[in-house]
């Protein structure tokens, strides 16, 4: 059923495109910060840099196994720029954005943590924030959330504490001022890449630009779109988009996608919040005779049209639950011109970890006398 | 049971209608807010604080009834096209969320006019509608079920005075 991931010929040009993304001094050191970069990934420096990036989202498993979050994301391995570690999308439940984010920075993955405005209010929101950057999460994903009633806990209180908006601003002010919304300093900044959604297929189609607009004023740097299928809507969206200069000050990426089956695509349009499925695309389906494939072939079709749109920056794939053709699609539509994204490397925190326990090893005593002393002492 | 199958239920019908006048709307509360500032001196030298109880009931009886107003206490109306957003679900400030339907109805309420598509068509009708791209800060609760209208007074007069709620 896999199937068996394209091969690469390019390993050299592989090498040297991602070499300029390695810390000289060693592969597991954090990268220098560059002038005007927010955080100190590679999905910002690759956007920066004028390359067509590509992000896809992980399939959040419903699990307590580690391996699950480490299996899904292999397949993306050495295809994609960045992985989306969704925060209950659909609102349904999942493992969290920060548990996904946790192993996945373990690994030396470069995850785009997202946060949803929908399950937590700014206290836990900007904890979570400190904690995913303290684990090595460059790009944070801003969004508002699907209300409860798409997801299966329809009977949860709705939060929406801060909205997208307020959210942006607030990790803005965090990363640029060093300190909370209450305006309580932090010791040490999230340097985190922001970002935040977009979807042009929605109504008020005229306000829409103007959102963005919005929205880079709040602070986004890079945005995702929702699934687009509806690719003259996009085109018109971007012109004004361009109109505004908008494409100069944030990088757009479009939401793209395969669809299994015409049924599967009639269910999204319907259940899903947001997702514009014009007819033809339907038909085209419902004519296949392997509609799996068909749907395959669109969504490529879909990627050769947009990305020669005037500030495209890169393409988002959301592939639920066909994961695995992701590397297929990246492949086939030669989006990334024979770059090759850097694969996972070692996670700086580890070593770090490591010298923290070699350390309590070489002195156990100072430690169990610590940790006495602390017992002793009265509670205040 | 009728009433979820049409576009705009009656419910909904002075809230739209509010949108709807929202040039008139908008005059009628900058003449407001110009009565409310003369009477700045009045306030001040007998207690914003004593004034507080039959503003707010007035504020509420006025608000409640024509734009579905739930008294968060930081009025954004001027900004948001006479279009209220605590009544959107996720009581979004700053634009409408991506999950609007293509008939323009709520992604929560499917009978709903959107809060946000209202918005946008109202702020299109008003003078100042541009005021509806600025980014709006969280609500603080802790000043719900307050007067908004004394407190834009206050904060035009003598901004230091205002510290958290005044109940
Ligand atoms: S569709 Fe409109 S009213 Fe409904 S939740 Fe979204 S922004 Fe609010």
């Amino acid at each position: 059923m896999t199937p068996s991931p394209p091969d690469r010929a390019d390993g050299q040009a592989a090498s040297e495109t991602s070499g300029r993304d390695i810390n000289p001094a060693g592969v597991h050191l954090p990268l220098d910060p560059l002038p005007g970069h927010a955080s100190r990934g590679r999905l910002e420096r690759i956007l920066r840099r004028g390359e067509f990036a590509v992000t896809a989202e992980l399939n959040p498993p419903d699990s307590a196994d580690p391996d699950d979050v480490y299996d899904r994301a292999a397949v993306f391995d050495g295809w994609v720029d960045g992985i989306n570690a969704v925060d209950a999308s659909g609102a349904n439940c999942h493992m969290s954005s920060v548990g996904i984010c946790a192993l996945l920075t373990r690994m030396g993955y470069a995850p785009i943590m997202q946060i949803a405005c929908r399950d937590r209010n700014r206290i836990a929101i900007q904890g979570d924030v400190l904690g995913a950057a303290a684990m090595g999460v460059m790009n944070i994903l801003c969004l508002t959330g699907d209300g409860v009633q798409t997801g299966d806990q329809a009977g949860a209180k709705p939060v929406f504490d801060l909205d997208c908006m307020s959210l942006l601003e607030t990790i803005r002010t965090m990363r640029d001022e060093h300190k909370f919304l209450s305006g309580r300093k932090l010791t040490a900044a999230p340097q985190v890449f922001l970002g935040a959604a977009i979807n042009p297929f929605a109504p008020p189609f005229d306000f829409r630009p103007l959102r963005l607009a919005k929205k880079i004023a709040a602070g986004a740097q890079f945005v995702q779109s929702q699934y687009c299928f509806d690719v003259p809507m996009f085109r018109d969206y971007m012109r004004r988009v361009r109109d505004l200069g908008l494409h100069e000050h944030c990088f757009i990426l479009c939401g793209v996608g395969p669809l299994a089956s015409a049924r599967a695509a009639r269910w999204m349009r319907t259940h899903v919040p947001g997702v514009h499925i014009p007819d033809h695309i339907i038909t085209r389906l419902d004519a296949a005779s392997d509609q799996k494939e068909e749907g395959k072939r669109i969504c490529l079709d879909i990627i050769s049209e947009v990305k020669e749109i005037e500030g495209v920056a890169g393409i988002h794939v959301m592939a639920y639950r066909q994961e695995e053709y992701v590397a297929e699609i990246v492949h086939q539509s030669g989006v990334l011109k024979g770059r090759a994204p850097w694969r996972k490397e070692p996670n700086p925190a580890n070593e770090m970890a490591e010298a923290r326990l070699e350390e309590s090893a070489r002195a156990p005593d100072q430690a169990l006398q610590a940790l006495a002393a602390a017992a002793a002492e009265p509670e205040t | 049971m009728t009433e979820s199958r049409s576009a705009s239920p009656r419910r909904y019908a002075i809230r739209l209608w509010s949108v709807h006048h929202a040039r008139a709307l908008e005059r009628i509360y900058n003449g407001l807010a110009h009565l409310l500032l003369r009477l700045h001196p009045m306030f001040a030298a007998l207690g914003y604080q004593r004034f507080e109880p039959p503003v707010r009931f007035l504020e509420a009886a006025v608000k409640k009834p024509l734009f579905g107003c739930r008294m968060c206490g930081q009025c954004v109306l001027s900004s948001t096209g006479m279009s209220c957003p605590m009544n959107c679900p996720k009581q979004l400030r700053n634009g409408p969320c991506g999950g609007v339907r293509a008939n323009g109805n709520c992604e929560v309420i499917p009978d709903m006019p959107c809060v946000w598509v209202q918005a946008v068509a109202g702020a299109e009708k008003m003078a100042a509608g541009d005021a509806i791209r600025q980014v709006q800060p969280p609500v603080d609760q802790r000043l719900g079920g307050t007067s908004s209208w004394l407190r834009v007074t206050q904060q035009a007069k003598a901004p230091s005075s205002l510290q958290g709620p005044r109940r």
